[in-house]
């Protein structure tokens, strides 16, 4: 196990390398995800208040 | 056609001298680059020699970027724009003829000065024919592809900043095959090796003769609506 | 202006896109994990370190493939920037604008990656090399092309100089390729580095692949993701101007 993660010596460039990935990785996803939810929050809210407002354009 | 685009060259020629030059400006920055970088190097004459292609061009072509922004802005916020775009030029002419305007007064000037600031940096002197021929080759895909990045801007705040960050990266073969043609001087090389970059460059900017006045004018029509 | 049935095309394709993407997003997410987590065993413990690369072959299980994808998206973004200059398709356009910061991040990746390759392999952090070089420079391009988008607030007057700007940077992005690769055989000495030596053994293939079409699933399932928050986006702002205007 210690030998894998020693990586032949080169540890210090291949562990980083995986890490880095990892972390664009899950920032894309958080980013895309929370972009996403916030957006869907904005057209609930405005379509709520549309319906509140105006029931009697029947529209 | 052809003589709505001679006009419209002059219009752009007279406004220039009499706004007191966008060129005069982008000289006086090309030589205060070209004097920073000298000082940030050190007096060391021979590598100063060295590198002296790369930094004229680089100095050159951050000089060109200045006046970018003003190509499209003054006549888009005056109107000037929509009345030419409404008269018998297709905008593509008008782009075209808007960015040689731009290298009369912006490319030409510095590839006025370049030799002098070449003696600044003690550029050998078997090095200045091919430097300042892959400057003249060179210049006017400056200006073609700089309208791209100042028709896509014309509307943008700040945009004469946003418009060099899209532009530098298409001058980089610009750049490559100029510094090329010189660095072949420099180096001894057989002319060979020369002739390929200018002939290179001279492709670069036959297409960016081109591609410009094409893309341009598809920015400005978007700018227009 | 637009005709009532132009308005209705207009609004019919989003909502289309978004009730099929709806559907897609979660069992293409699923699908994207399972391929990812295979790619990463192979590439972290069923593949043998390389003859002469050693342990350090294993970044190039995530250094190509972001490469490659780097240069893919940029391609769909660019196909995608052609449909929406030619036909109007909003969603072509939402689609360009969506890639872009998905096909940074592949660059970004790429070029980290081969900086942390070329340290113990060259034994320098950055060199520049044809491919480096020309990967920093679509860096700079795609960079661009998000300030480009991030400076006009309406998205309806951004698509033609960001779609303009995309085709413009394809166009580009072989000839600047290739004016690096004469610079570089130019100022290279050729004792430093040749790629070419080493041909790709058949160990190193399955976790390359399978990583490949790993990351490629997560681009289309990122970009579908990105681009149902672009159309609310682009919904929010419509229906906020129609609320400002009475």
């Amino acid at each position: 196990m210690a030998e894998f993660f020693h990586m032949g010596g080169y540890a210090a460039f291949v562990w980083p390398s995986y890490g880095l990935a990892a972390l664009v990785f899950i920032g894309v996803i958080w980013q895309s995800l929370a972009d996403l939810r916030a957006q869907k929050r904005l057209v609930d809210k405005l379509e709520t208040r549309r319906r509140n407002r105006k029931p009697e354009d029947g529209a | 056609m052809g003589r709505a685009i001679a006009a419209l060259i002059a219009r752009d020629l007279r406004l220039a001298v009499r706004a007191g030059g966008g060129g005069g400006m982008a000289v006086f920055f090309f030589l205060i680059t070209v004097s920073v970088v000298a000082v940030g190097v050190g007096p060391n004459l021979s590598l100063l020699a060295q590198i002296a292609p790369g930094i004229l061009w680089v100095a050159l072509l951050l000089s060109s970027l200045l006046t970018l922004e003003r190509l499209f802005q003054a006549d888009l916020e005056d109107g000037t724009l929509d009345l030419l775009a409404m008269g018998p030029l297709p905008l593509e002419a008008i782009a075209a003829a808007k960015a040689f305007s731009h290298w009369l007064t912006t490319g030409l000037p510095l590839l006025v000065a370049a030799p002098l600031l070449g003696l600044l940096l003690n550029l050998p002197v078997n090095v200045f024919p091919p430097l300042i021929l892959s400057m003249a080759i060179g210049t006017p895909a400056l200006s073609f592809l700089g309208a791209i990045g100042a028709a896509l801007t014309v509307g943008v705040r700040r945009g004469g900043l946003l418009a060099s960050l899209l532009v530098v990266p298409f001058y980089v073969p610009v750049l490559i095959f100029g510094v090329g043609a010189a660095d072949e001087a420099i180096s001894g090389a057989p002319p060979g090796v020369m002739l390929q970059a200018l002939s290179l460059l001279g492709a670069v900017t036959l297409a960016s003769l081109v591609i410009g006045p094409v893309a341009a004018a598809a920015g400005l029509r978007a700018a227009l609506k | 202006m637009l005709t009532a049935s132009q308005r209705l095309q207009a609004f019919a394709n989003p909502t289309r896109f978004m009730a099929l993407s709806g559907r897609l997003v979660a069992p293409l997410g699923v699908l994207t994990a399972a391929v990812m987590a295979v790619g990463l065993y192979f590439a972290l413990f069923a593949s043998p370190p390389d003859y002469q690369q050693g342990e350090t072959v294993r970044i190039m299980y995530i250094h190509v493939p972001s490469a490659w994808l780097s240069l893919f998206v940029y391609s769909v973004m660019a196909v995608a920037s052609g449909v929406a200059l030619v036909f109007r398709h909003p969603i072509a356009d939402v689609c360009a604008k969506a890639a872009a910061p998905i096909g940074a991040a592949f660059t970004f990746l790429a070029l980290v990656t081969g900086s942390l390759w070329g340290e113990p392999m060259w034994g320098t952090w950055w060199v520049w090399d044809a491919r480096l070089t020309s990967v920093l420079i679509l860096f700079f391009i795609y960079l661009g092309y998000m300030a480009l988008r991030a400076t006009i607030d309406d998205p309806h007057a951004a698509t033609r100089p960001a779609a303009v700007l995309a085709l413009v940077g394809f166009v580009n992005v072989p000839i600047i390729h290739y004016s690096v690769n004469w610079w570089n055989t130019l100022h290279q000495p050729a004792s430093v580095f040749r790629i070419d030596g080493p041909t790709v053994a058949s160990s190193m293939l399955v976790p390359l692949m399978t990583l490949a079409v790993g990351f490629t699933l997560f681009f289309v399932v990122m970009l579908l993701v990105r681009m149902r928050a672009e159309v609310l986006r682009r919904r929010v702002r419509a229906m906020s101007l129609r609320r400002a205007e009475g």
